[in-house]
Protein backbone atom coordinates (compact mmCIF):
# COMPACT_ATOMS: atom_id res chain seq x y z
CA UNK A 1 0.00 0.00 0.00
CA UNK A 2 2.50 2.58 1.17
CA UNK A 3 4.91 1.19 -1.35
CA UNK A 4 2.80 1.99 -4.43
CA UNK A 5 1.88 5.33 -3.02
CA UNK A 6 5.47 6.31 -2.54
CA UNK A 7 6.36 5.26 -6.04
CA UNK A 8 3.62 7.37 -7.51
CA UNK A 9 4.80 10.42 -5.62
CA UNK A 10 8.47 10.00 -6.35
CA UNK A 11 8.62 11.44 -9.89
CA UNK A 12 6.72 14.52 -8.77
CA UNK A 13 9.14 15.09 -5.94
CA UNK A 14 12.06 14.70 -8.26
CA UNK A 15 10.65 17.30 -10.58
CA UNK A 16 10.38 19.76 -7.74
CA UNK A 17 13.65 19.01 -6.08
CA UNK A 18 16.16 18.75 -8.85
CA UNK A 19 16.19 22.36 -10.05
CA UNK A 20 16.21 23.62 -6.49
CA UNK A 21 19.42 21.75 -5.72
CA UNK A 22 21.02 22.87 -8.91
CA UNK A 23 20.57 26.47 -7.89
CA UNK A 24 21.70 25.97 -4.33
CA UNK A 25 25.04 24.49 -5.34
CA UNK A 26 27.62 27.24 -4.90
CA UNK A 27 29.86 27.77 -7.87
CA UNK A 28 32.81 29.44 -6.23
CA UNK A 29 34.59 26.40 -4.75
CA UNK A 30 34.40 24.63 -8.05
CA UNK A 31 36.29 27.43 -9.79
CA UNK A 32 38.89 27.33 -7.08
CA UNK A 33 39.33 23.62 -7.57
CA UNK A 34 39.89 23.90 -11.30
CA UNK A 35 42.49 26.56 -10.71
CA UNK A 36 44.28 24.29 -8.33
CA UNK A 37 44.44 21.63 -10.96
CA UNK A 38 45.80 23.93 -13.62
CA UNK A 39 48.55 25.14 -11.33
CA UNK A 40 49.28 21.60 -10.40
CA UNK A 41 49.98 20.80 -14.01
CA UNK A 42 53.12 22.90 -13.78
CA UNK A 43 54.20 21.51 -10.46
CA UNK A 44 53.34 17.90 -11.02
CA UNK A 45 55.62 16.59 -8.35
CA UNK A 46 53.58 17.90 -5.48
CA UNK A 47 50.36 16.31 -4.42
CA UNK A 48 48.40 19.47 -3.93
CA UNK A 49 45.40 19.60 -1.67
CA UNK A 50 45.50 16.60 0.63
CA UNK A 51 42.27 15.01 -0.39
CA UNK A 52 40.69 14.82 2.99
CA UNK A 53 41.30 18.43 3.88
CA UNK A 54 38.27 19.49 1.95
CA UNK A 55 36.08 16.57 2.85
CA UNK A 56 34.19 18.38 5.57
CA UNK A 57 33.00 21.16 3.32
CA UNK A 58 30.31 19.20 1.68
CA UNK A 59 29.41 21.34 -1.27
CA UNK A 60 32.89 22.02 -2.55
CA UNK A 61 34.44 19.32 -4.68
CA UNK A 62 37.46 17.47 -3.49
CA UNK A 63 40.65 17.19 -5.37
CA UNK A 64 42.68 14.09 -4.87
CA UNK A 65 45.75 13.99 -6.99
CA UNK A 66 48.12 11.16 -6.45
CA UNK A 67 51.31 10.62 -8.30
CA UNK A 68 52.94 7.35 -7.37
CA UNK A 69 56.29 9.06 -6.93
CA UNK A 70 54.79 11.73 -4.69
CA UNK A 71 52.80 9.68 -2.20
CA UNK A 72 55.65 10.07 0.30
CA UNK A 73 55.28 13.74 1.01
CA UNK A 74 55.19 15.79 4.17
CA UNK A 75 52.15 17.70 3.00
CA UNK A 76 50.18 14.49 2.70
CA UNK A 77 51.35 13.23 6.09
CA UNK A 78 50.38 16.47 7.82
CA UNK A 79 47.27 16.60 5.64
CA UNK A 80 46.26 13.23 7.03
CA UNK A 81 46.58 14.48 10.61
CA UNK A 82 44.80 17.75 9.88
CA UNK A 83 41.97 16.00 8.08
CA UNK A 84 41.71 13.53 10.93
CA UNK A 85 41.37 16.37 13.42
CA UNK A 86 38.76 17.95 11.21
CA UNK A 87 36.69 14.80 11.30
CA UNK A 88 36.48 14.95 15.08
CA UNK A 89 32.73 14.45 14.94
CA UNK A 90 33.31 11.09 13.34
CA UNK A 91 35.88 9.71 15.77
CA UNK A 92 34.20 11.45 18.67
CA UNK A 93 31.03 9.58 17.86
CA UNK A 94 32.78 6.28 17.19
CA UNK A 95 34.83 6.44 20.38
CA UNK A 96 31.73 7.08 22.44
CA UNK A 97 29.98 4.27 20.62
CA UNK A 98 32.88 1.93 21.44
CA UNK A 99 32.32 2.50 25.14
CA UNK A 100 28.55 2.22 25.01
CA UNK A 101 28.89 -0.90 22.89
CA UNK A 102 30.70 -2.79 25.63
CA UNK A 103 27.94 -2.16 28.12
CA UNK A 104 24.81 -2.49 26.04
CA UNK A 105 21.80 -3.67 28.03
CA UNK A 106 23.73 -3.46 31.28
CA UNK A 107 22.08 -1.45 34.04
CA UNK A 108 25.16 0.26 35.44
CA UNK A 109 26.65 0.58 31.95
CA UNK A 110 30.02 2.21 31.50
CA UNK A 111 30.31 2.71 35.25
CA UNK A 112 31.46 -0.87 35.42
CA UNK A 113 34.74 0.62 34.24
CA UNK A 114 34.88 2.72 37.38
CA UNK A 115 33.79 -0.11 39.62
CA UNK A 116 36.26 -2.64 38.29
CA UNK A 117 39.16 -0.24 38.70
CA UNK A 118 37.97 0.66 42.17
CA UNK A 119 37.83 -2.99 43.19
CA UNK A 120 41.25 -3.65 41.69
CA UNK A 121 42.80 -0.67 43.48
CA UNK A 122 41.18 -1.57 46.78
CA UNK A 123 42.19 -5.22 46.65
CA UNK A 124 45.75 -4.57 45.57
CA UNK A 125 46.01 -1.57 47.86
CA UNK A 126 45.13 -3.50 51.00
CA UNK A 127 47.57 -6.26 50.12
CA UNK A 128 50.55 -4.20 49.00
CA UNK A 129 50.16 -1.57 51.71
CA UNK A 130 50.70 -4.37 54.20
CA UNK A 131 53.52 -5.98 52.19
CA UNK A 132 55.45 -2.75 51.74
CA UNK A 133 54.49 -1.39 55.13
CA UNK A 134 52.76 1.72 53.81
CA UNK A 135 49.97 3.78 55.43
CA UNK A 136 46.66 3.04 53.70
CA UNK A 137 45.70 6.72 53.55
CA UNK A 138 48.74 7.42 51.41
CA UNK A 139 49.03 4.17 49.54
CA UNK A 140 45.48 3.71 48.25
CA UNK A 141 45.35 7.00 46.28
CA UNK A 142 48.97 6.44 45.19
CA UNK A 143 48.14 3.03 43.79
CA UNK A 144 44.77 3.97 42.29
CA UNK A 145 46.17 6.97 40.41
CA UNK A 146 49.09 4.87 39.19
CA UNK A 147 46.71 2.22 37.90
CA UNK A 148 44.52 4.78 36.15
CA UNK A 149 47.49 6.32 34.36
CA UNK A 150 48.96 2.94 33.56
CA UNK A 151 45.69 1.75 32.06
CA UNK A 152 45.65 4.71 29.70
CA UNK A 153 49.25 4.29 28.61
CA UNK A 154 49.23 0.53 28.26
CA UNK A 155 45.99 0.56 26.24
CA UNK A 156 47.37 3.18 23.89
CA UNK A 157 50.34 0.90 23.22
CA UNK A 158 48.55 -2.45 23.12
CA UNK A 159 45.55 -1.29 21.14
CA UNK A 160 47.76 1.05 19.13
CA UNK A 161 49.62 -1.97 17.81
CA UNK A 162 46.35 -3.18 16.29
CA UNK A 163 44.76 0.15 15.46
CA UNK A 164 44.95 -0.38 11.70
CA UNK A 165 44.78 -4.17 11.68
CA UNK A 166 41.49 -4.12 13.62
CA UNK A 167 40.06 -1.46 11.33
CA UNK A 168 40.92 -3.32 8.14
CA UNK A 169 37.31 -3.24 6.98
CA UNK A 170 36.93 0.49 7.38
CA UNK A 171 40.31 1.25 5.83
CA UNK A 172 39.62 -0.87 2.77
CA UNK A 173 36.07 0.27 2.20
CA UNK A 174 35.74 3.89 3.18
CA UNK A 175 38.27 6.53 2.25
CA UNK A 176 39.20 8.34 5.45
CA UNK A 177 42.44 9.71 6.88
CA UNK A 178 44.44 7.12 8.80
CA UNK A 179 44.67 9.39 11.80
CA UNK A 180 40.91 9.04 12.33
CA UNK A 181 41.49 5.55 13.70
CA UNK A 182 44.28 6.77 15.97
CA UNK A 183 42.23 9.67 17.32
CA UNK A 184 39.31 7.35 17.92
CA UNK A 185 41.55 5.07 19.96
CA UNK A 186 43.10 7.85 22.05
CA UNK A 187 39.71 9.47 22.59
CA UNK A 188 38.22 6.18 23.74
CA UNK A 189 41.07 5.72 26.21
CA UNK A 190 40.56 9.25 27.44
CA UNK A 191 36.92 8.43 28.11
CA UNK A 192 38.01 5.35 30.06
CA UNK A 193 40.40 7.58 31.96
CA UNK A 194 37.58 9.96 32.83
CA UNK A 195 35.46 7.10 34.18
CA UNK A 196 38.37 5.78 36.20
CA UNK A 197 39.16 9.22 37.55
CA UNK A 198 35.99 9.00 39.61
CA UNK A 199 37.82 6.51 41.81
CA UNK A 200 40.51 9.11 42.38
CA UNK A 201 37.87 11.73 43.26
CA UNK A 202 36.35 9.35 45.78
CA UNK A 203 39.70 8.54 47.36
CA UNK A 204 40.65 12.22 47.65
CA UNK A 205 37.36 12.80 49.45
CA UNK A 206 37.90 9.83 51.78
CA UNK A 207 41.57 10.60 52.47
CA UNK A 208 41.65 14.40 52.17
CA UNK A 209 44.95 16.03 51.27
CA UNK A 210 45.97 19.45 50.05
CA UNK A 211 46.49 19.38 46.29
CA UNK A 212 47.32 23.08 46.06
CA UNK A 213 47.97 25.03 42.91
CA UNK A 214 50.51 22.44 41.82
CA UNK A 215 47.54 20.12 41.39
CA UNK A 216 46.71 22.04 38.23
CA UNK A 217 49.85 20.58 36.68
CA UNK A 218 47.76 17.46 36.20
CA UNK A 219 46.15 19.13 33.18
CA UNK A 220 49.31 19.75 31.11
CA UNK A 221 50.57 16.37 32.30
CA UNK A 222 47.51 14.67 30.88
CA UNK A 223 47.98 16.60 27.63
CA UNK A 224 51.57 15.33 27.39
CA UNK A 225 50.46 11.75 28.01
CA UNK A 226 47.68 12.02 25.42
CA UNK A 227 50.12 13.43 22.85
CA UNK A 228 52.40 10.49 23.48
CA UNK A 229 49.54 8.03 23.19
CA UNK A 230 48.86 9.40 19.71
CA UNK A 231 52.38 9.08 18.34
CA UNK A 232 52.81 5.64 19.87
CA UNK A 233 49.62 4.43 18.18
CA UNK A 234 50.66 5.89 14.81
CA UNK A 235 54.18 4.47 14.98
CA UNK A 236 53.47 1.03 16.41
CA UNK A 237 50.24 0.82 14.45
CA UNK A 238 51.98 1.25 11.10
CA UNK A 239 54.94 -0.99 11.95
CA UNK A 240 52.77 -3.80 13.26
CA UNK A 241 50.50 -3.62 10.21
CA UNK A 242 53.55 -4.52 8.15
CA UNK A 243 55.19 -6.90 10.64
CA UNK A 244 52.52 -8.89 12.40
CA UNK A 245 54.95 -10.16 15.03
CA UNK A 246 55.01 -6.77 16.71
CA UNK A 247 51.72 -6.85 18.70
CA UNK A 248 52.71 -9.87 20.87
CA UNK A 249 56.11 -8.26 21.45
CA UNK A 250 54.67 -4.93 22.58
CA UNK A 251 52.17 -6.82 24.69
CA UNK A 252 54.82 -8.62 26.68
CA UNK A 253 56.95 -5.50 26.99
CA UNK A 254 53.96 -3.62 28.41
CA UNK A 255 53.16 -6.40 30.87
CA UNK A 256 56.75 -6.51 32.05
CA UNK A 257 56.90 -2.72 32.30
CA UNK A 258 53.96 -2.70 34.66
CA UNK A 259 56.06 -4.48 37.25
CA UNK A 260 59.17 -2.43 36.47
CA UNK A 261 57.30 0.84 36.94
CA UNK A 262 56.63 2.05 40.47
CA UNK A 263 52.88 1.66 40.56
CA UNK A 264 52.33 -1.02 43.19
CA UNK A 265 55.66 -0.18 44.85
CA UNK A 266 56.98 3.19 45.91
CA UNK A 267 60.54 3.68 44.72
CA UNK A 268 61.16 6.87 46.68
CA UNK A 269 60.20 5.11 49.86
CA UNK A 270 62.47 2.16 49.06
CA UNK A 271 65.37 4.54 48.40
CA UNK A 272 64.72 6.34 51.68
CA UNK A 273 64.75 3.07 53.59
CA UNK A 274 68.18 2.19 52.19
CA UNK A 275 69.62 -1.30 51.95
CA UNK A 276 70.08 -3.45 48.83
CA UNK A 277 66.52 -2.65 47.68
CA UNK A 278 67.37 1.02 47.52
CA UNK A 279 70.15 0.41 45.03
CA UNK A 280 67.82 -1.48 42.73
CA UNK A 281 65.04 1.06 43.09
CA UNK A 282 67.30 3.79 41.73
CA UNK A 283 67.38 2.00 38.40
CA UNK A 284 63.68 2.75 38.02
CA UNK A 285 64.69 6.24 36.89
CA UNK A 286 65.88 4.70 33.62
CA UNK A 287 62.37 3.50 32.89
CA UNK A 288 60.61 6.11 30.69
CA UNK A 289 57.22 4.95 31.96
CA UNK A 290 58.16 6.11 35.44
CA UNK A 291 58.47 9.71 34.28
CA UNK A 292 55.11 9.64 32.52
CA UNK A 293 53.43 8.19 35.58
CA UNK A 294 55.13 10.73 37.82
CA UNK A 295 54.24 13.91 35.91
CA UNK A 296 50.56 13.10 36.35
CA UNK A 297 50.53 11.18 39.63
CA UNK A 298 52.45 13.74 41.66
CA UNK A 299 49.97 16.61 41.15
CA UNK A 300 47.02 14.24 41.55
CA UNK A 301 48.09 13.08 45.01
CA UNK A 302 49.53 16.39 46.18
CA UNK A 303 53.23 15.65 45.87
CA UNK A 304 55.88 18.18 44.96
CA UNK A 305 56.85 19.14 41.43
CA UNK A 306 59.97 17.47 40.03
CA UNK A 307 61.42 19.09 36.93
CA UNK A 308 63.35 16.05 35.68
CA UNK A 309 60.19 14.06 34.96
CA UNK A 310 58.95 16.89 32.76
CA UNK A 311 62.24 17.21 30.92
CA UNK A 312 62.32 13.51 30.13
CA UNK A 313 58.68 13.27 29.04
CA UNK A 314 58.79 16.39 26.89
CA UNK A 315 61.96 15.15 25.20
CA UNK A 316 60.29 11.81 24.50
CA UNK A 317 57.23 13.62 23.14
CA UNK A 318 59.33 15.58 20.64
CA UNK A 319 61.48 12.65 19.53
CA UNK A 320 58.52 10.28 19.40
CA UNK A 321 56.47 12.58 17.23
CA UNK A 322 59.41 13.19 14.92
CA UNK A 323 59.88 9.45 14.37
CA UNK A 324 56.14 8.84 14.02
CA UNK A 325 55.85 11.62 11.44
CA UNK A 326 58.68 10.18 9.36
CA UNK A 327 57.02 6.78 9.41
CA UNK A 328 53.65 8.31 8.62
CA UNK A 329 55.14 10.21 5.70
CA UNK A 330 56.83 7.17 4.24
CA UNK A 331 54.27 4.46 4.86
CA UNK A 332 50.90 6.19 5.17
CA UNK A 333 49.86 5.18 1.67
CA UNK A 334 51.09 1.62 2.20
CA UNK A 335 48.83 0.87 5.16
CA UNK A 336 45.78 0.17 2.98
CA UNK A 337 47.92 -2.28 1.00
CA UNK A 338 49.25 -4.00 4.11
CA UNK A 339 46.12 -4.45 6.21
CA UNK B 1 34.29 19.98 -13.08
CA UNK B 2 33.98 16.48 -11.75
CA UNK B 3 36.51 14.14 -13.31
CA UNK B 4 38.59 11.05 -12.86
CA UNK B 5 41.94 10.95 -14.64
CA UNK B 6 44.06 7.87 -14.27
CA UNK B 7 47.29 7.68 -16.21
CA UNK B 8 49.41 4.54 -16.50
CA UNK B 9 48.51 3.60 -12.96
CA UNK B 10 49.42 0.27 -11.40
CA UNK B 11 48.38 -1.24 -8.11
CA UNK B 12 50.66 -3.94 -6.78
CA UNK B 13 50.06 -5.88 -3.61
CA UNK B 14 52.93 -7.36 -1.70
CA UNK B 15 52.14 -10.86 -0.48
CA UNK B 16 54.01 -11.12 2.79
CA UNK B 17 52.75 -14.45 3.99
CA UNK B 18 53.75 -16.32 0.86
CA UNK B 19 56.97 -17.83 2.05
CA UNK B 20 57.79 -20.61 -0.32
CA UNK B 21 59.80 -19.92 -3.36
CA UNK B 22 57.52 -22.03 -5.49
CA UNK B 23 54.54 -19.90 -4.60
CA UNK B 24 56.52 -16.79 -5.36
CA UNK B 25 57.39 -18.21 -8.72
CA UNK B 26 53.81 -19.19 -9.35
CA UNK B 27 52.49 -15.75 -8.51
CA UNK B 28 55.03 -13.90 -10.61
CA UNK B 29 54.70 -16.41 -13.40
CA UNK B 30 50.98 -16.05 -13.99
CA UNK B 31 50.09 -12.60 -12.86
CA UNK B 32 53.17 -10.49 -13.11
CA UNK B 33 55.53 -9.78 -15.92
CA UNK B 34 59.12 -8.68 -15.82
CA UNK B 35 57.96 -5.14 -15.07
CA UNK B 36 56.12 -6.25 -11.99
CA UNK B 37 59.20 -6.25 -9.84
CA UNK B 38 60.25 -2.66 -10.41
CA UNK B 39 60.21 -0.54 -7.30
CA UNK B 40 59.26 -3.36 -5.00
CA UNK B 41 61.22 -5.56 -2.72
CA UNK B 42 62.17 -8.44 -4.97
CA UNK B 43 62.09 -10.92 -2.09
CA UNK B 44 58.39 -10.31 -1.55
CA UNK B 45 56.06 -11.73 -4.19
CA UNK B 46 53.85 -9.14 -5.78
CA UNK B 47 50.42 -9.41 -7.29
CA UNK B 48 49.69 -6.80 -9.87
CA UNK B 49 46.02 -6.18 -9.33
CA UNK B 50 46.01 -3.36 -11.87
CA UNK B 51 48.56 -2.72 -14.57
CA UNK B 52 49.03 0.36 -16.65
CA UNK B 53 45.50 1.66 -16.34
CA UNK B 54 44.73 4.80 -18.29
CA UNK B 55 41.25 6.20 -18.26
CA UNK B 56 39.45 9.47 -18.17
CA UNK B 57 35.91 9.96 -16.91
CA UNK B 58 33.89 13.14 -17.16
CA UNK B 59 30.70 14.62 -15.83
CA UNK B 60 27.69 12.49 -16.73
CA UNK B 61 29.61 9.29 -17.40
CA UNK B 62 27.91 6.13 -16.17
CA UNK B 63 30.40 3.37 -16.53
CA UNK B 64 29.94 -0.32 -15.93
CA UNK B 65 32.99 -2.30 -14.91
CA UNK B 66 32.93 -5.82 -16.26
CA UNK B 67 35.36 -8.68 -16.02
CA UNK B 68 35.92 -12.04 -14.41
CA UNK B 69 36.38 -12.52 -10.68
CA UNK B 70 39.74 -11.14 -9.77
CA UNK B 71 40.01 -9.02 -12.89
CA UNK B 72 40.61 -5.94 -10.74
CA UNK B 73 37.17 -4.33 -10.66
CA UNK B 74 37.04 -3.73 -6.93
CA UNK B 75 40.66 -2.63 -6.88
CA UNK B 76 39.97 -0.09 -9.60
CA UNK B 77 37.01 1.25 -7.63
CA UNK B 78 39.26 1.61 -4.60
CA UNK B 79 41.88 3.36 -6.67
CA UNK B 80 39.19 5.79 -7.81
CA UNK B 81 38.04 6.39 -4.24
CA UNK B 82 41.57 7.14 -3.07
CA UNK B 83 41.81 4.17 -0.73
CA UNK B 84 44.70 2.78 -2.75
CA UNK B 85 47.23 5.22 -4.04
CA UNK B 86 48.82 3.95 -7.25
CA UNK B 87 52.20 2.28 -6.88
CA UNK B 88 53.11 3.59 -10.32
CA UNK B 89 51.51 6.20 -12.54
CA UNK B 90 49.11 8.91 -11.45
CA UNK B 91 45.50 9.31 -10.53
CA UNK B 92 43.56 12.48 -10.08
CA UNK B 93 40.07 12.57 -8.74
CA UNK B 94 38.11 15.81 -8.65
CA UNK B 95 34.82 15.60 -6.82
CA UNK B 96 33.20 14.33 -3.68
CA UNK B 97 33.46 10.56 -3.68
CA UNK B 98 30.90 8.24 -2.14
CA UNK B 99 31.74 4.56 -2.30
CA UNK B 100 29.34 1.70 -1.63
CA UNK B 101 31.60 -1.35 -1.53
CA UNK B 102 30.90 -3.61 1.34
CA UNK B 103 27.53 -3.09 2.90
CA UNK B 104 28.55 -4.33 6.30
CA UNK B 105 31.42 -1.94 6.73
CA UNK B 106 30.86 1.26 8.62
CA UNK B 107 27.60 -0.15 9.88
CA UNK B 108 27.09 -1.35 13.38
CA UNK B 109 24.66 -4.28 13.64
CA UNK B 110 23.79 -3.49 17.24
CA UNK B 111 22.48 0.02 16.73
CA UNK B 112 19.40 1.26 14.92
CA UNK B 113 19.07 2.08 11.24
CA UNK B 114 18.77 5.78 12.09
CA UNK B 115 22.03 5.75 14.04
CA UNK B 116 23.69 3.88 11.20
CA UNK B 117 22.52 6.50 8.74
CA UNK B 118 24.27 9.12 10.84
CA UNK B 119 27.50 7.17 11.29
CA UNK B 120 27.71 6.37 7.60
CA UNK B 121 27.07 10.03 6.81
CA UNK B 122 29.84 11.07 9.19
CA UNK B 123 32.19 8.74 7.33
CA UNK B 124 31.24 10.40 4.09
CA UNK B 125 32.13 13.79 5.51
CA UNK B 126 28.73 15.03 6.60
CA UNK B 127 27.84 16.45 9.98
CA UNK B 128 25.37 14.94 12.40
CA UNK B 129 22.91 17.77 11.82
CA UNK B 130 23.08 17.44 8.06
CA UNK B 131 22.33 13.75 8.34
CA UNK B 132 19.48 14.28 10.78
CA UNK B 133 17.92 16.64 8.28
CA UNK B 134 18.07 13.90 5.66
CA UNK B 135 16.77 10.95 7.65
CA UNK B 136 13.14 11.59 6.70
CA UNK B 137 14.02 11.62 3.03
CA UNK B 138 16.12 8.47 3.39
CA UNK B 139 13.33 6.74 5.28
CA UNK B 140 10.93 7.61 2.49
CA UNK B 141 13.25 6.46 -0.30
CA UNK B 142 14.28 3.20 1.35
CA UNK B 143 10.70 2.38 2.39
CA UNK B 144 12.13 0.94 5.59
CA UNK B 145 9.69 2.89 7.76
CA UNK B 146 9.59 1.72 11.36
CA UNK B 147 12.43 -0.68 10.74
CA UNK B 148 14.81 2.26 10.93
CA UNK B 149 14.46 2.28 14.69
CA UNK B 150 15.31 -1.43 14.90
CA UNK B 151 18.89 -2.66 15.32
CA UNK B 152 20.60 -3.28 12.00
CA UNK B 153 21.12 -6.97 12.77
CA UNK B 154 17.41 -7.53 12.17
CA UNK B 155 17.78 -6.36 8.56
CA UNK B 156 17.98 -8.59 5.54
CA UNK B 157 20.79 -8.07 3.02
CA UNK B 158 18.44 -6.29 0.66
CA UNK B 159 17.34 -3.93 3.41
CA UNK B 160 20.94 -3.08 4.18
CA UNK B 161 21.55 -2.31 0.53
CA UNK B 162 18.54 -0.02 0.56
CA UNK B 163 19.88 1.79 3.59
CA UNK B 164 23.37 2.16 2.11
CA UNK B 165 22.01 3.42 -1.20
CA UNK B 166 19.65 5.75 0.61
CA UNK B 167 22.52 7.33 2.48
CA UNK B 168 24.92 7.76 -0.43
CA UNK B 169 22.30 9.14 -2.77
CA UNK B 170 20.98 11.55 -0.15
CA UNK B 171 24.30 13.28 0.40
CA UNK B 172 24.51 14.33 -3.22
CA UNK B 173 27.93 12.88 -4.04
CA UNK B 174 29.64 13.81 -7.25
CA UNK B 175 31.33 10.50 -7.86
CA UNK B 176 29.42 7.41 -6.90
CA UNK B 177 31.27 4.11 -6.85
CA UNK B 178 29.17 0.97 -6.51
CA UNK B 179 30.42 -2.55 -6.10
CA UNK B 180 28.33 -5.55 -7.05
CA UNK B 181 26.74 -6.04 -3.64
CA UNK B 182 23.72 -3.99 -4.59
CA UNK B 183 22.36 -6.95 -6.56
CA UNK B 184 20.50 -8.03 -3.44
CA UNK B 185 17.64 -5.58 -3.82
CA UNK B 186 14.34 -6.42 -5.50
CA UNK B 187 13.42 -5.24 -8.97
CA UNK B 188 10.90 -2.63 -7.86
CA UNK B 189 13.40 -0.94 -5.60
CA UNK B 190 16.10 -1.13 -8.22
CA UNK B 191 13.86 0.80 -10.55
CA UNK B 192 13.44 3.54 -7.98
CA UNK B 193 17.15 3.46 -7.26
CA UNK B 194 17.94 3.72 -10.94
CA UNK B 195 15.77 6.82 -11.33
CA UNK B 196 17.46 8.39 -8.36
CA UNK B 197 20.95 7.41 -9.47
CA UNK B 198 20.34 8.60 -13.01
CA UNK B 199 19.08 11.93 -11.75
CA UNK B 200 22.06 12.18 -9.44
CA UNK B 201 24.57 11.45 -12.18
CA UNK B 202 22.93 13.88 -14.58
CA UNK B 203 22.93 16.54 -11.91
CA UNK B 204 26.43 16.32 -10.77
CA UNK B 205 28.71 13.56 -11.65
CA UNK B 206 30.06 10.19 -12.42
CA UNK B 207 28.84 6.70 -11.66
CA UNK B 208 31.10 3.68 -11.77
CA UNK B 209 29.39 0.38 -11.19
CA UNK B 210 31.02 -3.03 -11.01
CA UNK B 211 28.65 -5.90 -11.67
CA UNK B 212 28.25 -9.33 -13.16
CA UNK B 213 24.60 -8.71 -13.90
CA UNK B 214 23.85 -7.54 -17.44
CA UNK B 215 20.42 -6.49 -16.30
CA UNK B 216 21.72 -4.07 -13.67
CA UNK B 217 24.44 -2.80 -15.97
CA UNK B 218 21.94 -2.01 -18.70
CA UNK B 219 19.71 -0.24 -16.22
CA UNK B 220 22.40 1.94 -14.66
CA UNK B 221 25.18 2.43 -17.18
CA UNK B 222 25.71 3.76 -20.66
CA UNK B 223 29.33 2.86 -21.26
CA UNK B 224 31.53 0.02 -20.11
CA UNK B 225 35.06 -0.83 -19.25
CA UNK B 226 36.23 -4.41 -19.57
CA UNK B 227 38.99 -5.38 -17.19
CA UNK B 228 41.00 -8.51 -17.78
CA UNK B 229 43.74 -9.59 -15.38
CA UNK B 230 44.28 -6.07 -14.19
CA UNK B 231 44.42 -4.47 -17.59
CA UNK B 232 41.83 -2.63 -19.61
CA UNK B 233 40.78 -4.93 -22.43
CA UNK B 234 38.19 -2.72 -24.00
CA UNK B 235 36.42 0.55 -23.37
CA UNK B 236 33.32 1.75 -25.18
CA UNK B 237 29.57 1.72 -25.28
CA UNK B 238 27.94 -0.77 -22.95
CA UNK B 239 26.32 -2.87 -25.68
CA UNK B 240 29.49 -3.34 -27.72
CA UNK B 241 31.75 -4.12 -24.81
CA UNK B 242 29.24 -6.51 -23.26
CA UNK B 243 28.84 -8.47 -26.47
CA UNK B 244 32.61 -8.74 -26.88
CA UNK B 245 32.94 -9.79 -23.26
CA UNK B 246 30.33 -12.50 -23.71
CA UNK B 247 31.87 -13.68 -26.94
CA UNK B 248 35.59 -12.85 -27.08
CA UNK B 249 35.87 -14.47 -30.50
CA UNK B 250 33.87 -11.63 -32.03
CA UNK B 251 36.43 -9.12 -30.79
CA UNK B 252 39.41 -10.92 -32.27
CA UNK B 253 37.38 -11.33 -35.44
CA UNK B 254 36.68 -7.64 -35.60
CA UNK B 255 40.33 -6.77 -35.05
CA UNK B 256 41.46 -9.04 -37.82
Amino acid sequence: MSCTHARRVAPLRRLCRVPARRVSRPQAPRVAATQLISTSATALSCALVPSHLVRDTVTSPEVLQVRAAATRSWSRAFGDLAAGLQQRRLWGHLGLQDIKQGYRRSVIGPFWITISLGVQALGMGLLYAALFDQPIAFFLPYLAVGLIIWQFMSSCINEGAEVFIKNEGLIKHLPAPLSVHVFRLVWRQLLFFAHNALVWVALILIFPRALGWAGLLAIPALVVIVLNGAWVAILIGIISTRYRDIPPVTNSIVTLSFFMTPIVWNYEDLIRKGGPGAHRAQWAELNPFLHFVEILRRPMIGESFEIRHWVVTLAITVVGWAVALVVLRNYRARVSYWV
Amino acid sequence: MVSIEVRRASVEFPIFDAKTRSLKKAVLGTVGRAGGKIGTDARVPVVEALRDITLSLRHGDRVGLIGHNGAGKSTLLRLMSGIYEPTRGTSQIVGKVAPVFDLGVGMDPEISGYENIIIRGLFLGMTRKQMEARTAEIAEFTELGDYLSMPLRTYSTGMRVRLALGVVTSIDPEILLLDEGIGAVDAAFLERARDRLTALVERSGILVFASHSDEFLVQLCTSALWLDRGEIREQGSLGTVLSHYKNPASLTGALQ
